[in-house]
């Protein structure tokens, strides 16, 4: 419900719903939406975001700098970049990471995962189901909620920091592992935390699946990664709900990005089909058998069980995926042993790897093309929200069609939240993108 | 009747989102700073959009386009006190590599339709288009010293924020020295600190996230690292990073052209 519903007005034949700035996302972006004579004409999920180049800078770089490069397109999901980034790498040198190196990517990533998912569940998406503008005005009603709510996503902050050194930016992470490995007495410190926090994030979807969500499905084709052994974090095969299952190497045999002017948006598609998803809806509703038994049965205890086709209850899948990461994390610390070497050797030789990981929002694809000395030729980096777009235009198309006679401010407010349903990241979007203003 | 409350706006330019995320990543002193200011522009926590005027802005990002060079003159305009977080305010960031290319190269690089595209030549600090009052470094920036700051600036105080080497940092937390004992290649010397000596006491090298120090000598740390074994293309790698465009690691890396 919208607390600040404002009063009813009549419907207008000819409007315009246009938002400057985007708030609640990760980079600047707007949202413009055209109806005339009842029908929607035009509609826009405008990125403003400056354009950044990386891919063109990371030409001429050593190997060894790609992870702290690319981290630097997003601060929110560094990790991601980084993981990414050095698994094309070692695919183009022919080393594989194992054992415990690969158990603590899998750890810093679940780290990220929850401070990233908490940080949207509360802070950037339920302020919209329950009617505040932002979490501190939330807090002042509910301080409880919004504490316990900081205090969970710390607790995914202090496992990246244990491990990458910083929250923002780790610097621990390295091509073939990392530069110093944990201490296992320092990871054991956080086990009290961590199941703290599972209870806590099993509170958090119970508390989730009781909000009220707008009616908005579509026939989506979800694409994941898929691991046999596990949730998918690094690695894996690119499946779909339409029974794509393809390796990472051969992603863009099947998925392209255009750069659309008149739709001032950089969009991805799957060759010939068209628009896609990714996301926590994407990797939920094709990897469910794999998440532990308690995400499970709080899935099906809340009758929250795949296909999720409405991405409004994307807030609930992330609260499960937030038990599954805090579970997860708790399994490989105490199954850790540091290992001898924070690294495996790295021999540079001449080639192109690939490397996807998923990112909290969505499926994160890098390609680097090397010489014999490390030195990078070329780089593409396609990030989750690019491959989003259409999906995400396409739901305020259909939101709005669907809701024409809503009042005008309530209709902007959940456009907006249509668009925090992908929690969409501008920043990375736009490392490639730059829209014309209008 | 009730104190007003200091209004405080955040903007961005061209950025990753890390430094202002670094305000939200302050999980135990949030509140506390909500509850003493008015976060009036945020829109990255929050719909809700004071209109200026605003006590203190802070500014994160680096200016890459005509409309952003209009944008901060206006926000200058609207702030009592202007403060620039992270390495793109202060030095362009690292999207100032494209300084020393032809950015209609990088353009079409990146974009199947360049002609869409509208930017400047070069990535610059906020710094070289208006009146900054106080540069916070760091890549991202230290999320305390974010505090010491807007600390010092609402009590009409001078900030705590020492300038001298990432060394200092490393001699007072007890990290042996990594170029010393391992022989790394480190920015250490010439950096200022700010993040505690992160690296080295990870056994890497610092790669200059803070930017150069007050009175840095890099000429002398490059001699250094090519005694190292460094070869003149790395040493020019390592000054031309987070923060190439800050003038002392401009002008060593520039040195180290081929």
């Amino acid at each position: 419900m919208l607390r600040r519903s404002g009063k009813r007005v009549k419907p207008m034949k000819n409007r315009v719903i246009k938002v400057d700035t985007l708030a609640r996302v990760e980079g600047e972006g707007g949202v413009f939406i055209k109806i005339s004579d009842g029908k929607i004409t035009d509609v826009k999920f405008r990125i403003y975001e400056p354009p950044r180049f990386f891919e063109a800078f990371l030409r001429g770089r050593n190997y060894s700098e790609a992870p702290d490069i690319t981290a630097r397109i997003c601060g929110i999901c560094p990790i991601a970049y980084q993981m990414s980034a050095v698994h094309a790498i070692e695919d183009a040198f022919d080393v594989t990471v194992g054992g415990q190196l690969r158990a603590l990517r899998r750890l810093i990533y679940c780290g990220e995962w929850i401070e990233s998912h908490v940080l949207h569940v509360y802070m950037l998406h339920a302020p919209d189901f329950l009617g505040y503008e932002d979490v501190l005005q939330l807090a002042k009603d509910k301080p409880d909620v919004v504490k316990t709510a900081l205090r969970m996503k710390k607790i995914g902050n202090e496992l990246v920091r244990i491990i990458g050194g910083r929250e923002i930016h780790p610097i621990n992470v390295k091509v073939g592992g990392f530069y110093r490995v944990p201490r296992k007495k320092d990871l054991l410190a956080l086990v009290d935390d961590l199941q703290w926090a599972r209870d806590r994030a099993v509170d958090t979807a119970k508390l989730v699946a009781t909000f009220e969500f707008p009616d908005l499905e579509q026939d989506y084709e979800f694409v994941a990664l898929h691991h046999p052994d596990e949730y998918p974090f690094n690695g894996g095969r690119f499946i779909s709900t339409r029974g794509l299952d393809i390796a990472i190497r051969e992603y863009e045999f099947h998925f392209e990005e255009r750069h659309i002017p008149h739709a001032n948006a950089l969009h991805s598609v799957q060759k010939g089909v068209g628009a896609y998803q990714v996301g926590p809806l994407a990797r939920f509703n094709l990897n469910f058998d794999q998440l532990t038994p308690i995400a499970r049965q709080v899935a099906q205890d809340l009758g929250a069980l795949p296909p999720i086709k409405n991405p409004f209850k994307s807030i609930i899948v992330r609260s499960i995926e937030t038990i599954y990461a805090l579970e997860e994390a708790h399994r490989i610390i105490e199954q850790y042993e540091e290992p001898d070497a924070p690294a495996v050797k790295i021999v540079p030789q001449a080639g192109i790897g690939f490397g996807a990981s998923e990112a909290p929002r969505g499926t994160l694809y890098h390609r680097y093309r090397l010489d014999d000395e490390g030195v990078i030729l070329d780089a593409k980096i396609v990030p989750p929200t690019a491959q989003n777009q259409p999906s995400i235009e396409s739901d305020m198309r259909k939101f709005v069609s669907t809701h024409i006679d809503m009042d005008r401010e309530q209709l902007t407010w959940r456009v907006e939240q249509a668009i925090r349903n992908y929690d969409p990241c501008i920043s990375c979007a736009t490392h490639f993108v730059k829209i014309t203003w209008e | 009747m009730p104190i007003k409350r200091p209004k405080i706006a955040v903007f961005k330019f061209a950025s990753c989102d890390g430094c202002q995320l670094s305000l939200l990543d302050a999980e135990d002193e949030l509140l506390a700073v909500a509850a003493a200011v008015d976060i009036a522009n945020f829109p990255e926590a929050s719909r809700r959009m004071l209109k200026g005027p605003y006590d203190i802005g802070l500014v994160e990002g680096s200016i890459t386009t005509p409309h952003d060079v209009e944008r901060i003159r206006g926000i200058r305009k609207m702030c009592r006190v202007l403060i620039t977080i992270g390495a793109c305010a202060t030095a362009g960031g690292i999207q100032a590599l494209r300084n020393w290319k032809d950015v209609k190269d990088f353009t079409r690089l990146v974009y199947a339709s360049p002609e869409h595209i509208s930017t400047l030549d070069r990535s610059m600090p906020i710094g070289s288009y208006v009146h900054v009052d106080f540069e916070l470094r760091g890549c991202p920036i230290n999320k305390y010293q974010l505090l010491e700051v807007l600390n010092a600036f609402l009590n009409k105080r001078k900030p705590n924020v020492p300038t001298h080497a990432v060394c200092i940092e490393c001699k007072l937390r007890g990290t042996v020295c990594v170029m010393v004992a391992k022989g790394t290649a480190c920015l250490g010397p010439v950096t200022q600190a700010g993040c505690n000596a992160l690296c080295p006491s990870f056994d890497r090298g610092c790669f200059g996230c803070y930017g150069p120090m007050d009175n840095p000598n890099p000429h002398a740390l490059s001699k250094h690292l090519g005694q190292l074994g460094e070869s003149r293309r790395d040493i020019m790698l390592l000054f031309r990073g987070f923060n190439a465009y800050a003038e002392a690691f401009r002008k060593e890396s520039e040195a180290h052209e081929e």
